[in-house]
């Protein structure tokens, strides 16, 4: 029992020095702010390696969940007569939750997992200590790029899976099922906001994406630099990315929507 | 460096399309209508009951959106509800006589305000405000007075 | 010991991991243009040894002066400020794995330098010629040879001219030719560049052939210490099983345990 008592306590204590480190780590990233948007050529590359190469992903997994969207939206609401609210339906859905939510699990397993492996690895291949050798702040020069590419990217990437999806329900509905195409886009029109809807959604990658960038830095750096550290560093980015956006999703839903 | 080239323009292209998608849902998925607060005009209308009316519910005629509810607010001394609505300036040919009544799309959609427009030569100019109204229909009220005028009817009927 | 001459100069160093205790209060000098090196059996702690003249780690007890200043004292930007003199050539190379070898030498430059492109090409260049990899400037690290990494990272050691280099186990995993490259590179850059060399290794016939100065380090402490001649020559035990690579000696062959009978008849082995 005390045993027990006593793992618990180290286990808490544990988990609050790396807590604090990482707090620490995200202060250090932010300071260098500055200097990365000096040099926007640091900038690019990464936008390349997280944004550009996680463009297909995020636009086919989008087109397919707006074509379910459509498919199971439609057999609910043509049961009450209401299949003309498909639109809205499928949109709300996408804008206010699944685009901000989906995309951001998707990018934790894209983009997060391959950022802590190669910044685990570049720990564990000693170019982190090479760069502090040569005078060179890793942090600055390798973490901040990142992240500030990864929060720019989110965003952008949930819109166009939002945006896809909306098309991809356009195809199901209207192509295919044959909802009016007037009334798809009209009700839609009419139904969203762009501040309570559309901004809301928004804010949500916006932070959702500052969280996975953090969580996979810092578990990279973090990591113990053999094989099998970098390795549980890699599947601990993607779990606690998973619980950090499913958590944060509701505290910002209630705080959006909801009037708790 | 022409590695860096192709790469710049990817990037360019990612940002492009994602500021692309941004306007998409600003621009075809939702209501998005500019930030022009100049060219509108607000009226507002008292009503006995504004029932289920929420800020931002749509303001029509004959069917036409032409603005939004702004603020919804009781006038303590009437025991009224005060709607203020904001009307887009290119509507601005209404007479002074136009009727408010708020309406609900279908049995169970959301509420509006519609408004009827009169005869008068005189237009409604900013912050006028609405005589005439119509309150929100209450499915309660309603099915009440049902029952209870089923059982004024009995009574009668009995004596 | 003079210390005008120290360019890195050691005192009463006391750096534990855990329980066990990795330096015990040693001193030691490193003299200006000089090839020292620091020799002991793997595990001795001299990696970390070259962390904490680097800075990167932080010593328990004593100090470490480069050039006077006290490395543990400094501020982020005076560290910097001394790192940009120490050249590091880390065991892995550790090469940056996702650009090539002329932008791996051009890094420290491009990031420390407002020099135009031109000008940096001349000098990777010149620091490429000078490593005998000139032509090897397009390749990627990952189609390197060991030898071959070294060598670049070598090139970056030296690209922003520093005062002074540590190697950290320049020779381990080398064959014979690569080795006698790098013995051979090290000589050289040490006396054309005036710098001042540090070697970490456990590679005795190699570092003894260029080092003017040995310590030798043992279970936290510096068991012996000269030129190589003299410490070919020394009497103490140990010194000599290390310097001949004796199976058995002071260091014993057997990691400590109990007697070997009595662990075969013993009943805690698990069924």
């Amino acid at each position: 029992m005390i045993e027990l008592l006593r793992q618990l306590g180290e286990k808490t204590r544990h988990s609050f020095a790396k807590l604090g480190r990482g707090s620490f780590f995200l202060m250090q990233i932010i300071m260098g702010t500055m200097d990365v948007l000096r040099r926007p050529a640091l900038l690019s590359k990464q936008l390349y390696s997280i944004g550009v190469l996680s463009f297909f992903l995020i636009s086919i997994s989008g087109l397919f969940v707006g074509m379910v969207l459509g498919l199971q939206g439609y057999y609910i609401l043509s049961n009450f007569g209401a299949d003309e609210a498909l639109g809205v339906m499928v949109a709300t859905s996408l804008v206010r939750e699944l685009g901000p939510v989906v995309g951001a699990l998707l990018f934790a397993g894209r983009a997060g997992s391959a950022l802590t492996a190669e910044i685990g690895l570049m720990k564990a291949t000693e170019q982190l200590s090479g760069m502090e050798m040569m005078a060179i702040d890793p942090i600055k020069r390798i973490m901040t790029p990142r992240f500030l590419a990864g929060i720019i990217s989110l965003p952008l990437l949930t819109a166009l899976f939002s945006s896809v999806g909306v098309l991809g329900g356009h195809l199901v509905g209207v192509e295919m099922l044959g909802v009016d195409e007037g009334s798809y886009w009209a009700q839609m029109h009419a139904g969203l906001d762009v501040y309570d809807d559309i901004l809301n959604g928004v804010i949500k990658s916006v932070v959702f994406g500052f969280v996975i960038l953090w969580i996979a830095l810092f578990e990279g750096y973090d990591a113990i630099p053999t094989s099998e550290g970098v390795s549980r560093a890699t599947t601990r980015t993607v779990v606690n990315s998973a619980f950090a956006i499913l958590g944060l999703d509701f505290i910002l839903t209630a705080l959006m929507f909801g009037d708790i | 460096m022409g590695n860096t080239v192709k790469q710049d323009t990817l990037v360019g292209l990612f940002v492009a399309i994602g500021i692309g998608s941004l306007f998409f849902m600003a621009m075809q998925i939702s209501n998005f209508s500019g930030f022009s607060d100049e060219k509108s005009y607000t009226i507002s209308a008292a009503f006995e009951n504004s029932g289920g009316l929420k800020v931002k519910s749509p303001v029509v005629v004959g069917g036409v959106r032409v603005g939004r509810v702004i603020a919804i607010t009781l006038d303590q001394k009437k025991f009224q509800s005060v709607v203020k609505m904001k009307i887009e300036a290119q509507y601005n040919q209404l007479p002074e006589d136009t009727t408010a009544s708020i309406f609900t799309a279908g049995l169970l959609g959301e509420q509006y305000v519609s408004l009827e427009p009169g005869g008068m030569d005189d237009l409604l100019s900013d912050n006028s405000m609405i005589e005439i109204t119509q309150s929100a229909l209450v499915l309660e009220e309603i099915i009440g007075q049902f029952l209870f005028k089923d059982k004024d009817a009995d009574s009668a009927k009995k004596e | 010991m003079d210390t005008d001459t120290a360019i890195v100069s050691i005192r009463n160093l006391t750096f534990s991991r855990g329980n066990r205790k990795i330096f015990d209060d040693i001193s030691l000098d490193i003299h200006r243009g000089k090839i020292t090196a620091i020799m002991g059996p793997s595990g001795t702690g001299k990696t970390t040894l070259l962390k904490i003249i680097g800075g990167q780690l932080r010593p328990e007890k004593g100090t470490v002066k480069v050039n006077g200043q006290n490395v543990h004292q400094l501020s982020l930007k005076s560290l910097y400020q001394l790192r940009k003199g120490m050249g590091m050539l880390f065991q892995s190379g550790a090469l940056l794995t996702d650009i090539n070898v002329y932008n791996n030498v051009a890094f420290p430059l491009r990031e420390h330098t407002q020099l135009n492109e031109s000008m940096i090409r001349s000098l990777v260049l010149m620091k490429l010629e000078a490593v005998g990899l000139r032509g090897a400037r397009n390749l990627m690290p990952s189609e390197l040879s060991g030898g071959m990494a070294r060598r670049v990272a070598l090139a970056r050691a030296i690209a922003l001219d520093p005062m002074m280099i540590l190697y950290d186990e320049p020779f381990t995993g080398q064959d014979p030719i690569s080795m006698a490259t790098l013995v051979q590179l090290i000589k050289t850059l040490n006396m054309t560049l005036k710098l001042t060399s540090i070697i970490v290794s456990h590679d005795v016939k190699e570092t003894a052939a260029i080092a003017d100065y040995i310590y030798v380090l043992s279970q936290g402490k510096i068991i012996g210490q000269g030129t190589p001649e003299a410490i070919e020559q020394s009497d103490s035990t140990w010194v000599q099983q290390f310097m001949h690579g004796n199976a058995d000696g002071p260091v014993h062959f057997h990691f400590p345990a109990i007697p070997y009978a009595e662990d075969l008849f013993s009943s805690d082995n698990p069924q």
